[in-house]
């Protein structure tokens, strides 16, 4: 890539922040080149939070209905997924998504409660909360 | 305090490492460090799963640059996890007090420094801590311009994040750093070992051929699981570019590697194969462009297109290597 063409797409994902890339001067000698962004990389950035807020807001309203405990939304609001959450908390899958049905969510001991809290960031009480839904943040 | 001078990088661990040599009086460069530790590589691994998509490594796995870099040049270096997260923060404390500067391993969720959309559950990011002020740590994270800052709370939540490629608080340093580096050694030899990682692993998702692997199965999944299409093509775009590559997944990178090791060896041979790997770097950033574009619409109709930019990114890589041969490596 010749450095007049490295994109300077400015990009909110980068939060004003500029990448370093390599690209290559007249001569054809490689330096280091500030980039502010590209538009490629931007759409791909935005498609994947997206997936993630559609899958928390659908979480969201099966918890609203009580199909679906606190404990998925939390897991979506925090950018992950099951494979995630299960080993973040060092808990099973299979277990993590027994956990998720809400009337056993409702009995979890402590110790339990805890490790969900501990991996999502959040305390007891945050945790056992629906949080609010995402587009009225 | 010990003073550092931060230097930006493409890719973090490579940064570190460039870093890290340059403080004890080895001037080695980013793309040196990513070079000479063989670190360039191509696998689709649909077995690795990262948000229900199959993973996509352009380069080898995480701490594969500190090992295979340090072996490769005879530094010796001291590097430990802990089971205990307070011990982990006492240790990083002492050895600032002693004045050294730390490599440590991460979350990149967890650090609070980075804009929010680019914050994924990443365990593998690597970064320099070269202070403490009252309660915060003075931080060279080398993909970001100027040095940050994080809080030792932050911090230690980073670094003891749990799951797929979890640090357990590793932290390291170098011992001992040689004086020197014997290029007319190193470099030939780290050459040849990723020569046999891009087109002699036994498997055919790995190296070149895993590259036209990507392309059979995109026609496939555009076949079978049309729905899945554009999130999968946006998956491999943020594979390819998102996470500190140097552009066009470290292909840059190890052609401005292969540059300077032509330079340094006299060796023209080498210059021609870094041009060659421009021109698979330029291809994937082509294909990565239309594969963004398509993860908006029209992906089911140009897949044969797109598919072809692929197999144009593995015949590329191809005659990287085949100069290579040439050169006789």
């Amino acid at each position: 890539m010749d450095k007049d063409e490295v994109p300077q797409d400015k990009a909110s994902t980068y939060g004003g922040h500029r990448k370093l890339l390599y690209a290559t001067d007249e001569q054809g000698r490689y330096q280091g080149v500030q980039s502010y962004g590209w538009e490629a990389e931007t759409t791909a950035t935005r498609a994947a939070i997206a997936e993630l807020e559609r899958q928390q807001d659908e979480a969201w309203e099966r918890a609203q209905e009580g199909l679906t405990a606190p404990l998925e939304v939390h897991m979506y609001n925090k950018r992950m997924d099951l494979p995630l959450l299960a080993g973040a908390a060092g808990i099973a899958r299979w277990r993590v998504r027994r956990h998720m049905n809400p009337e056993r969510f409702a009995r979890l001991p402590e110790r339990l409660l805890k490790r969900y809290a501990e991996a999502l960031g959040l305390t007891i009480y945050e945790l056992q909360q629906l949080p609010p839904a995402r587009k009225s943040l | 305090m010990t003073v550092f001078e931060h230097r930006q990088s493409a890719h973090c661990e490579s940064g570190v490492m460039s870093g890290m040599l340059h403080h004890h009086g080895l001037p080695v460069s980013e793309p040196m460090a990513f070079g000479l530790s063989n670190a360039l590589s191509f696998a689709y691994l649909p077995i690795v799963k990262i948000g229900g998509m199959p993973l996509i490594a352009y380069r080898m796995p995480p701490r594969w640059i500190i090992n295979k870099l340090s072996k490769r040049i005879g530094a010796r270096f001291y590097s430990r996890k802990f089971r205990n997260e307070r011990r982990g923060m006492d240790a990083l404390n002492r050895l600032l007090d002693e004045g050294k500067i730390v490599g440590l391993q991460a979350s990149v969720f967890w650090l609070p420094y980075f804009p929010d959309e680019m914050r994924f559950h990443f365990n593998g990011h690597n970064l320099l801590v070269y202070g403490r002020e009252g309660d915060e740590y003075l931080i060279s994270d080398p993909v970001f311009e100027e040095p940050v800052r994080c809080s030792a709370a932050d911090l230690q939540r980073a670094r003891f994040a749990k799951g797929a490629l979890g640090a357990r608080g590793l932290l390291y340093y170098p011992r001992s750093v040689p004086d020197n580096i014997d290029y007319a050694q190193a470099i030939p030899a780290a050459i040849k070992a990723n020569h046999r990682i891009m087109t002699g692993a036994p498997l055919p998702v790995i190296g070149v051929r895993g590259i036209n692997y990507l392309a059979d199965n995109l026609l496939k999944t555009a076949r079978k699981d049309p729905k899945r299409l554009p999130l999968y093509l946006a998956h491999i775009v943020r594979m390819q570019e998102e996470i500190g590559t140097g552009g066009a997944g470290f292909r840059f990178l190890y052609a401005s590697f292969l540059q300077e090791s032509s330079e340094i060896l006299s060796n023209p041979g080498l210059s021609d194969a870094a041009s060659a790997l421009t021109a698979a770097g330029d291809t994937w950033r082509e294909f990565a462009l239309m594969a963004a574009r398509l993860s908006r619409r029209g992906a089911q109709e140009r897949i044969n297109e797109l598919a072809e930019l692929l197999r144009a990114s593995a015949r590329h890589e191809a005659a990287v290597w085949k100069q290579i041969d040439a050169v006789g490596y």
